[in-house]
Formats: structure tokens, sequence, C-alpha cells
């Protein structure tokens, strides 16, 4: 009897420690929700706007027929939206495979006293819809979707 | 759960079943890898490169399911005092460990063409990365308190603490905005197409019967040393 006890004990006690580990886990995670953010989105920049030069991640889907390439041919302009707000943006280089209009893109830079966010590194983002090529014709609600999901 | 206590009986099921699971998991995986590779469709924006999922995918989710065992055992260890429980721990340390490394590497490979980076310290990145060092941590406190004699329980309480970075990987999509894309299956529905799901559910299961042959015959090795050891002890005892 007294072994099931102890048993019993050591469960229980295992129990509450998980119980607390798992809440100052949550916790902790939930204080992190703005310092533990990869970048963020432009409704955040036009509610709490940065302060020009501030270095800054900006990320959210960059707008269909927004990217313009400027007569140096290496300059780029295009605009990142999140369905609330729009933020333009500009960069020179190369970008990566998946940076293409309509889908995801993070933006590190700083913000021009002009509105403009000059990037100077430009990662693509890509979204959990995974397409083989030959139905890469989705329908325009399945892309309303997909970028609704993937843009918080 | 005490059915399996006593070793003779968990090695006259486990014996039987290793070669049975170690071929099946083998031909899964293999053919799963060959479907992936040449018969799979290239991807709408990723191309080929979309390939390195059917590696990438079962490797983080065994790094994910191979730490939640350790727990489990940790927990079967500290409140059952499961005689098997710590040497089930110590075998499923090593194949995690080594599925977690192969989840970051493939990442990074998949991560310079897609996101355009070879690594950033994104949420979900980071504690992937933290994920493999508490293995590391946990392979050197369970060997060393094996060698030199400690007590099982100090391993396990590291066990079941660092059980807290599981949900932290799963959600550090959902919580924190990420690099990482969200998981692309739930239980609502996938957003994958099937022309990509069916060679990685049959890659995810067949890489999940190897895990288990593996963490089987690791604890098959774990028992037979333990034995030998105690047999050398007696033997020296007896020459004395």
């Amino acid at each position: 009897m007294s072994a099931v006890k102890a048993k019993h004990q050591r469960l229980i006690l295992v129990v509450i420690a998980l119980v607390a580990l798992v809440a100052a886990g949550v916790i902790a995670s939930w204080a992190l929700r703005n310092q533990a953010s990869y970048f963020y989105v432009p409704s955040q920049f036009v509610e709490d706007p940065p302060a020009p030069g501030q270095a800054i991640r900006l990320g959210g889907m960059v707008e269909a027929n927004s990217i313009k390439t400027q007569s140096d041919g290496v300059t780029i302009d295009f605009v990142v939206g999140d369905g609330d707000a729009r933020v333009p943006v500009r960069y020179s280089g190369i970008v990566p495979d998946l940076f293409v209009e309509g889908s995801g893109v993070v933006a590190e830079g700083k913000m021009q006293s002009d509105g403009t966010f000059v990037a100077d590194n430009l990662l693509a983002k890509h979204d959990e819809n995974y397409v083989p090529r030959e139905l890469q014709d989705m329908n325009d609600q399945h892309k309303k979707a997909a970028v609704a999901e993937t843009t918080i | 759960m005490h059915g399996f206590a006593n070793p003779t009986r968990f090695l006259r099921i486990a014996r039987p079943l290793t070669p049975w699971l170690l071929g099946l998991g083998l031909a899964l995986a293999g053919s799963a890898l060959a479907w992936g590779l040449f018969v799979a469709p290239a991807e709408r924006l990723q191309g080929d490169t979309v390939r390195i999922l059917f590696i990438h995918v079962p490797s983080a989710w065994l790094g994910m399911a191979g730490w939640t065992a350790i727990a489990g055992a940790s927990l079967a260890e500290i409140v059952w005092r499961h005689p098997l429980a710590a040497i089930a721990g110590r075998a499923a340390a090593l194949p995690g460990a080594v599925f977690t490394a192969l989840c970051l590497a493939t990442g990074s490979l998949w991560g310079r063409p897609a996101w355009g980076t070879w690594w950033e310290w994104d949420g979900r990145l980071t504690s992937m990365l933290v994920l493999l060092f508490l293995y590391l941590g946990y392979m050197a406190l369970s060997g060393a308190t094996a060698r030199e004699g400690g007590s099982s329980r100090i391993p396990a309480i590291f066990g079941l603490v660092g059980v807290i970075n599981v949900p932290i990987i799963h959600f550090s999509v959902l919580w924190w905005s990420s690099i990482h894309q969200p998981p692309s299956i739930s239980t609502g529905g996938s957003a994958m197409a099937p022309a990509f799901l069916w060679p990685l559910m049959v890659a995810t299961l067949g890489f999940t019967l190897l895990f288990v042959a593996v963490v089987l015959m690791r604890m098959r090795a774990l028992l037979a040393e333990a034995q030998a050891e105690a047999r050398m002890r007696r033997r020296a005892r007896e020459a004395a």
C-alpha cells in the first residue's frame, strides 16, 4: 500500500512541476511576442512608425503589379502590404528565387524620412501552399486565402 | 506497462520485431525518396528544391518525436521507476539528435535558394537549434550518469524539463512572425498538393519505422552492455 502511495505522490509532484513549467513557458513566450517576432508588418509600421534610420525588418506581401525596375537595372521599387496598410520599398541587388508579386517577403533596412523603406537585404518567404508547376494557375479565391493565411 | 519491466520479456518481443521494422522502414523511406526525387513534380515557385522536403519534414518530426519519447521515458523513470526507462531514453537520444541535425542542415540548404539566406535567428530556426543542444546535453548527462554510476533520475529530470521546447518549436511560426512558413498539414486539411503530400506521408512513416528499429537495437545493445559489465564485476569479486 505504501509503495502505491509513494508512486502516486511522485506522479502528483511531476504533474504539478510540469504544469508550472508549461505555464512559465507560455508566459515567457507571451512576453516575448513582440521581441521574438522576426519582422513587423505594415500596419504595425503605420500604428507605431519606427524612427528614420533605425534598423528594422518589414514583412508582408509584395503587392501585385507593384514591382518596378529602375533605369539602372538593379534597383527595384515595390509595395509591401498586409491588407490594411502599405509601405513602399526600394532595394538594390539580386533578389531570391521566391521573390515574386503576391508572395511573402521580409526586407531588412531603414525607414527614410520620406516614408520609403530602403532595404539592404531582401528575403523571400514561402507560404504553406505547395502547388505543382502544372497547377500554378490557382483561382483567385485560393490565392486570396493563401495571402490571408500567411499575412498576420 | 510493467509487463515489459522484465528485460528478458522485452528482448523476446524486441528481437523478432527489429528486422521487420528495419526492413519495412528502409523499403518505405527508400521508395518515398525515389518517388520524391524522380516522380513528384517541381513546385510552382521553389522548382526542384521542393524535393528536400521529403527528408526535411520527417527529420523535423523525428527530432521532436524523439524528445517526446525521452520525456515519456523520463516520466516512467521518475514516477514508476521503470527498469527499462533510462535505457529507452538513452537509446532515443542519439537518433533524435541525428535527425534534428539533419533537419537543420537540409533546412539551411533549402533556405539559401528559397529565402536567400543560409540561416536566420528566427523563432523556428532558433528553437530547433536549441533542441539539438538539448539532445547533446542529455546525451552527455545520461552517458555520464550511466558510466559513473550516478542516479538515472538526474537525466530524467533534464528530459522532462526539456520537453517544454517541443510545443515552442511547433507554435513558433504561429505565435511570432517568422521567416519559416506555417505548417502545411493540420487536422483541418492540407495546403499541400497530393503530388507532394503522398510521398511525404510515406517518407515520414518509413523514417519513423527506421527510428523505432534503431531505438530497439540501441536498447538491446545498452542492455547487453549492462549485463556484460555486471558479469565482469561478479567475476572480479569472485576472483578477489
